[in-house]
């Protein structure tokens, strides 16, 4: 039956027209959306700014940023609970700017769920089918798959009241995918749900995108969510696209400062480039000295630069040593006392005082049971990291 | 465990409050009526009998109870004018209340829609005119509606009518005074309702291929339901009871129920049937009380 799901799911639900003009899309490499120099203004705020972004067919894309950063008003321009001041949005190459929501082939999943109150579960689900018109026999077939699907058995009868939060939220799903969108659009879809619940559901998400073969769009402010389910991440900030790139990119080449320190743990240390060569850039910092660090993959606009070094990159050892090896001369090490411990249970945090005065945040990852490596409060320590672990950006 | 009395002996007191309240003002006034409409009617001060009096001892109370009788209860049923009273009364109810419904359903939604900070003003726009006397609103109603008021100016002078209307002592004329009057009580719990309907359920609807039409008839009325029926029952129940307007405003040939009882009270001066019928009235208002509640507590169970 999961089969035939997907199968039915990349093709049915559209016209003959718009399946044959997503075929040729598809064929001639068109992404299944495309943002062209999106602008939405509230008054005198601009929410979005000639935001760019291209979509892939079957894509699981998070839109990440801080509160107010205009992630939802971009997908609520999506929806089409929004209309653009300026720019395009084309859904299989065709303008969709001006449709209303109700004939877009786009199914939004609100963050609380908004499911109608007066309605059974059955009767939620069923909701966009009969609006779509489907006979009577294939409405009722689309839920029950639905309900198998988002394991809702024996819950059809209920009301949501009557239901859990990670019940609800499986409705809201089920009576968004219901309708088999071209693009299912997902606004902190997991928020409302405690953490245990939280991590379940991501997995849960990531197995029904790929069965189903859908395109997700899910705008979320937490990192971590967006790192486990996407396959790329748009961060925006201010109404712009700062960076769009896998999770792995994200975090270990960001393209800004405010990326670096956005997404995941950093220590920043500002300096000037004093010289450069041979793929190695050495940077003079008031905190830590002299940093070598790998020469950047843009280039730098002036020698105002910082170095992004993630705590996880950097090592501590009790004696003066670093391994040995080729490039032993280019590690940088710094010397400081343990001021902070926060043990985690996978990983220990270390707050180190450098001898400059400056904070540098270690993470250790905790790979034996007895606490034979870890580091007590006062203790003097090297710390020690690798050229190629820095990231050199503007500051 | 002196702990827990602290706080609810208080908490109980003021439980208790309400319940004085019905039972000082309420209960007790009606036994009265009660004991009245079991009484026969005669010509003195009071002008019923028996009268219960403890001072005349325990055998004259005994043949004061022994004396009541449902006399005027048979009346009220076998005489058609009574009945006819009732069911004009249930009438024009219900036909107000449909028509306060229609007028005041989507004044109310248009309330619910204007932007947030013009809400509070339209609110104090519907509560205004009970700023004044509600005597004095109706009689404002008989200025504007007599004979040469200034409907009928309007009228003639817009060319509207060739000759001036009869409003006056007219049904029409009492429908415009009723729901005039009992607009705000409709619009009020409408709007509460209305208010309370979360914007993303109809943005939700709209995702999922409702029209705005759709959506309102599949989620915004449905939902508004509860405020349909309190401003209905708001409304039904003191119209049906309704004196002033119909006496003020509508014709003299088939009185409501408050006008009936009116009369047998002070006309004929008699208070046992008269009693009788406003206890007969008491009833017949309970029944829609009692299906408003039990669907209440219906949605209310159904919640959990």
């Amino acid at each position: 039956m999961d089969a035939m799901l997907h199968r039915e799911t990349t093709r049915g639900g559209m016209s003959d027209d718009a399946r044959q003009a997503s075929d040729t899309a598809a064929a001639a490499g068109i992404p299944l959306l495309q943002l062209d120099a999106l602008v939405k203004c509230f008054g005198r705020f601009t929410a979005v700014d000639r935001l760019v972004l291209d979509i892939k067919a079957g894509e699981f894309f998070a839109l990440l940023g801080p509160s107010g950063c205009g992630k939802t008003t971009l997908l609520r321009m999506l929806a089409g609970f929004e209309t653009p001041d300026a720019g395009r949005i084309l859904l299989d190459g065709q303008d969709i700017a001006g449709v209303p929501p109700h004939q877009r082939p786009v199914n939004m999943m609100f963050q609380n769920y908004a499911l109608f109150p007066h309605l059974s579960v059955q009767d939620n689900i069923a909701f966009g089918l009969k609006r779509a018109g489907l006979p009577r026999a294939e409405i009722e077939a689309r839920v029950a798959d639905m309900v198998a699907l988002l394991k809702l058995e024996d819950m059809e009868t209920r009301k949501p009241d009557q239901l859990s939060g990670g019940q609800r939220q499986r409705v809201a799903l089920a009576r968004a995918l219901a309708r088999r969108p071209r693009l299912l659009l997902l606004d902190e879809p997991l928020a409302a749900l405690d953490k245990k619940l939280r991590e379940n559901t991501q997995a849960e998400l990531m197995r029904l995108q790929r069965q189903l073969g859908m395109t997700f769009i899910v705008v979320t402010h937490d990192q971590e969510e967006a790192m486990m389910m996407a396959d790329r991440i748009g961060v925006m900030n201010a109404g712009h696209l700062v960076q769009v790139a896998t999770p792995r990119q994200l975090y270990e080449t960001p393209n800004s400062r405010w990326v670096a320190e956005f997404v995941g743990g950093v220590n920043i240390i500002d300096g000037r480039v004093e010289s450069r060569d041979a793929g190695r850039v050495t940077i003079a910092t008031p905190d830590a000295g002299r940093v070598t660090a790998a020469a950047p993959l843009q280039a730098l606009t002036t020698d105002q630069v910082c170095v992004a070094i993630r705590p996880e990159k950097v090592r501590l050892s009790a004696h003066g040593s670093a391994p040995d090896g080729g490039d032993a001369a280019e590690i940088n090490r710094l010397t400081g006392v343990v001021v902070g411990i926060s043990y985690l249970g996978g990983q220990t945090r270390y707050q180190v005082r450098l001898d400059s005065g400056a904070l540098l945040r270690a993470s250790v990852a905790n790979t034996a049971r007895l606490d034979l490596d870890a580091f007590d409060t006062t203790q003097r320590v090297v710390a020690w990291f690798d050229p190629g672990d820095c990231v050199v950006l503007d500051r | 465990m002196s702990g827990r009395h602290l706080f609810t002996a208080p908490a109980r007191k003021a439980a208790i409050a309400p319940f004085l309240w019905m039972l000082l003002f309420f209960l007790l006034p009606f036994g009265f009526v009660l004991k009245i409409s079991l009484s026969q009617t005669v010509i003195a001060q009071p002008p019923y009998l028996p009268v219960f009096d403890p001072a005349q001892g325990m055998a004259a109370l005994k043949a004061a109870f022994a004396a009541l009788s449902l006399e005027n209860f048979r009346l009220l049923a076998s005489d058609h004018l009574y009945v006819m009273s009732y069911l004009r009364s249930v009438a024009v109810a219900l036909i107000s209340t449909a028509i306060l419904l229609a007028v005041g359903y989507p004044v109310a939604y248009g309330m619910s829609r204007l932007p947030a900070r013009w809400q509070p003003i339209a609110m104090i726009l519907v509560i205004v005119p009970f700023w004044t006397s509600f005597l004095i609103r109706v009689y404002a109603w008989i200025n504007i509606l007599q004979h040469d008021g200034i409907l009928n100016k309007t009228l003639l002078a817009l060319h509207v009518v060739s000759a001036p209307i009869v409003w006056l002592s007219t049904d029409t004329a009492m429908y415009i005074g009723i729901v005039y009057s009992y607009l705000p009580f409709m619009i009020l719990p409408l709007y509460a309702t209305l208010a309370k309907i979360d914007p993303a359920l109809l943005e939700a609807s709209a995702d999922l291929g409702g029209s705005r039409l759709t959506t309102f008839w599949l989620v915004t009325f449905p939902l508004s339901l509860p405020g349909v029926g309190a401003g209905a029952l708001l409304c039904f129940i003191p119209i049906v009871g309704e004196f002033v307007i119909p006496d003020l405003l509508a014709g003299s040939n088939s009185p409501m129920i408050g006008q009936t009882v009116w009369l047998e009270f002070f006309t004929n001066r008699d208070w046992p049937v008269a009693s009788a019928l406003a206890v007969v009235l008491l009833v017949l208002l309970l029944a829609p009380l009692l299906v408003y509640e039990r669907m209440q507590r219906r949605q209310l169970e159904g919640r959990r």
